[in-house]
């Protein structure tokens, strides 16, 4: 029979009532990655994008040429802060139950994406982060009671009442503005860091998108211009596997890492394990170095699990096995790292659990402080008469006059 | 006072404001060493360097989106899209970032990008190099959306533009960038040196953005227009022997409903006009904002001359532009209205 073109529809490996199943994870042994000279030429190091850089093993031992040069109180810090992401999230995805919230995202399982890669990188550097990098605002010193507050949309919202919960920004921690769309984010790091080279300093951007997002053009954009400019930026692919309901293999995960997307271009592809801090640490820090002294863009690949639902308008046992993320063979970022400390003598199981049980507390009080400046159903609200502003530099005429029909309607009501 | 065409007209404001403010820098396809398919660049790149007028990846999305983050690290970008009909792979970035993010993040974050683009037919440019897509801007909340009708009015507005904090798309009608055309491509061409808009002063000047122009006075009948058909009404007024307002909107938003207004109750009849399709169109909009303004000064129906609604086309591009005969055609209809 003559061979015939059929479309092919990719398949997960496991859907809901069948055993997970990550044996198409090519993984590598912990350690056994060479670590390059950060300016090495794109064409030597290709073997990073397909390759997995792993620094703990499955015991929690760092080995190899990429443990990173951390101190026991800097991994300690590292640690409390993934702790602390955790226990956000696990408090505003139950504020969301309730209804106090509408809306939200868990960074569940991915923690050390933004924490270990937030640590490596300088405060002058600027971020442009997905939604789901809520580390990279704990780490930069956002407080939790603002980040609340913006997830409230109350009078004290950073947004003003204009974005969904998760959309944070921090201008003055070099945080963008996180937008709703996918991927948009991506060529505003490449500009942003264009603009960093054409005025000769050597500060360098950062963005993240999930393994789905690659699919949208402006992925593509940004390699484009990056490699062109030789922009330094790190930009990575947070590969959680899932993208809601369809799996990684419907942004061609199947076919070649995320990691080589940038290979046909020149741009050098770390692929690296997401849920191992001394790992995605060491590897940001190689790139954010190759890029300052003027090697240009990193596609990092950050191979993780996204533990929770995409959000809280999902739920992810109609598409995937419930037991799936306790099979993946990378674990979960705290518990390494966790264990990795114990193992050295510098952290216990008494210790987690007494800060587990502090920062709990820490949060529950923010949560207290954020709701005094109101909630979507009760106290304080913003004056909506701000709904007007900021959308132009200056408000112009017939935003004005918008306003005092707006103004006019509400008195009429009272 | 120099003599300038349109495209010198905004060579010159783009140097004027790259040798005033060394923040602005230009990205765009072949706009840099080539000095842009119409030459709106040209010696830029040779005057300014390469790292201030960049030769861009044909990319509209990537040239928009680099720009955003360009603006947001302290730089005025003025990127060029090359024909107006190419912007569409960048609407993404323009609608849900460009035009937002001052709004979306509490007024804190900007990012200061004008956005230049040729628009408009009349040069055989069939249905990918006629558009003139400029409603789908007017739509959009956090953009300033500007045409030019001369040299001197494109210089002003085009440094506004650039000064602004707020993105601009600036449209230019690629028609009437080295002569005023007034709809008849049977006559043979006319320099800008014919006309007072074509005098332009080689330094440093703003129009400022939210500001329609009286570019003729009467008494009859207001004609309401913008870009090449400002041409079009004039001629169309001397074939009708009418006594008309033709008011130059230039800022389509913000909009200066004022002067139009005031226009409007003076003659109590008013024509819109433009060259791109009527329904959907900016004229709809000119028509609402007339009408809730000025209903009881009317007397006849707002008359409406546009586009047809097909694609341009390159074959009967005449049959599609709204020439004199249209325009001409519409006054009479207003004009016979009791």
């Amino acid at each position: 029979m003559t061979p015939k073109s059929r479309l092919h529809i990719p398949q997960p490996s496991a859907r809901p009532g069948q055993p997970p199943d990550f044996s198409y994870l090519s993984l590598s042994e912990a350690g056994s990655v060479a670590r390059p000279d950060t300016d090495a030429p794109a064409r030597e190091i290709e073997n990073l994008a397909q390759e997995l850089v792993r620094v703990l093993d499955d015991d929690g031992e760092a080995k190899g040429e990429w443990v990173p040069d951390l101190t026991p109180a800097q991994l300690l810090e590292a640690l409390r802060l993934m702790m602390l992401t955790r226990q956000l999230d696990d408090r505003m995805q139950r504020m969301q139950r309730q209804g106090k919230i509408s809306f939200y995202m868990q960074s569940l399982g991915e923690e050390a994406v933004s924490i270990g890669q937030g640590m490596a990188l300088d405060a002058g550097d600027m971020l442009f982060p997905s939604y789901r990098n809520q580390g990279l605002f704990i780490l930069r010193g956002t407080s939790l009671v603002d980040m609340m507050c913006q997830c409230l949309s109350n009078t004290r919202d950073m947004c003003k009442g204009r974005q969904m919960p998760i959309m944070y920004h921090n201008k003055e921690a070099n945080l963008f503005s996180v937008s709703g769309n996918l991927a948009t984010q991506y060529p505003h790091a490449v500009g942003w860091a264009m603009a960093s080279a054409i005025k000769g300093e050597d500060h360098i951007s950062a963005s993240w998108v999930g393994d789905g997002s690659t699919a949208e053009a402006d992925f593509h954009y940004a390699l484009t211009f990056a490699a062109v400019y030789q922009a330094p930026v790190i930009l990575n692919v947070v590969n959680n596997q899932w993208a809601i309901s369809t799996f990684q293999g419907f942004a061609g995960g199947l076919r070649r890492s995320f990691a080589a997307r940038g290979l046909g271009l020149g741009i050098p592809g770390v692929r690296v394990d997401g849920n191992d801090l001394l790992a995605v640490y060491a590897v940001t820090q190689w790139a954010a170095q190759r890029a300052r002294q003027g090697g240009g863009p990193t596609l990092v690949e950050l191979v993780t699990y996204r533990g929770g639902a995409h959000s809280t308008s999902d739920d992810p046992s109609r598409y995937r096995p419930k037991d799936e993320w306790a099979a993946f063979p990378l674990g979960d970022p705290i518990e390494r790292l966790k264990q990795h400390m114990v193992n050295t003598g510098h952290w216990s199981d008494e210790q987690h659990t007494a800060l587990n049980d502090e920062l709990k507390k820490t949060v529950i009080a923010a949560w207290k402080e954020a709701i005094s400046f109101g909630t979507m159903s009760e106290g304080p609200r913003l004056d909506v008469r701000e709904m007007f502003d900021d959308v132009y530099a200056e408000t112009p005429q017939h935003l004005k006059q918008q306003r005092e029909q707006l103004l006019a309607l509400k008195r009429g009501a009272q | 006072m120099s003599q300038m065409n349109m495209i010198q007209a905004i060579n010159s404001a783009l140097d004027t404001m790259m040798e005033k403010d060394p923040t602005v820098i230009i990205l765009g396809e072949d706009v840099g060493y080539f000095g842009g398919v119409f030459r709106c660049t040209d010696g830029l790149q040779a005057k300014y360097g390469e790292h201030r007028v960049i030769d861009a990846p044909i990319s509209e999305g990537g040239i928009v989106g680099s720009a955003i983050g360009i603006g947001v690290n302290g730089l005025r970008p003025v990127a060029e899209i090359q024909f107006a009909d190419y912007i569409y792979p960048g609407l993404d970035q323009i609608i849900s970032e460009l035009a937002r993010l001052r709004y979306r993040s509490g007024g804190e974050f900007f990012s200061p990008v004008t956005i230049r683009t040729p628009c408009g037919g009349g040069i055989r440019g069939g249905q990918t190099h006629s558009q003139s897509p400029e409603a789908l801007f007017t739509h959009l909340s956090g953009i300033k959306t500007v045409m030019p009708s001369n040299p001197y009015d494109a210089k002003g507005l085009l440094i506004s533009a650039i000064e602004s904090d707020d993105p601009v798309v600036f449209f230019e009608p690629k028609r009437i960038y080295n002569g005023p055309f007034d709809g008849d491509p049977n006559k043979p061409a006319v320099p800008w040196s014919t006309h007072p808009g074509g005098k332009v002063p080689e330094e440093y000047y703003a129009i400022p953005l939210g500001k329609a122009a009286v570019v003729e006075e009467g008494d009859e009948l207001s004609i309401i227009t913008y870009g090449t058909m400002v041409h079009v009404a004039q001629a169309a007024v001397r074939i009708a022997g009418v006594s008309a307002d033709i008011i130059d909107v230039r800022t389509l938003v913000p909009l200066d409903v004022e002067t139009l207004t005031q226009s409007v109750e003076k003659t109590g009849r008013c024509l819109i006009a433009h060259e791109a399709s009527k329904f959907g169109g900016y004229g709809a909009e000119l028509v609402a904002t007339i009408q809730e303004e000025c209903f009881w000064h009317l007397q006849a129906p707002i008359e409406r001359v546009a586009g047809w609604e097909t694609p341009y086309p390159h074959a009967f591009e005449w049959d599609y532009f709204p020439g004199q005969e249209r325009v001409v055609a519409g006054i009479r209809n207003i004009m016979e209205a009791v």
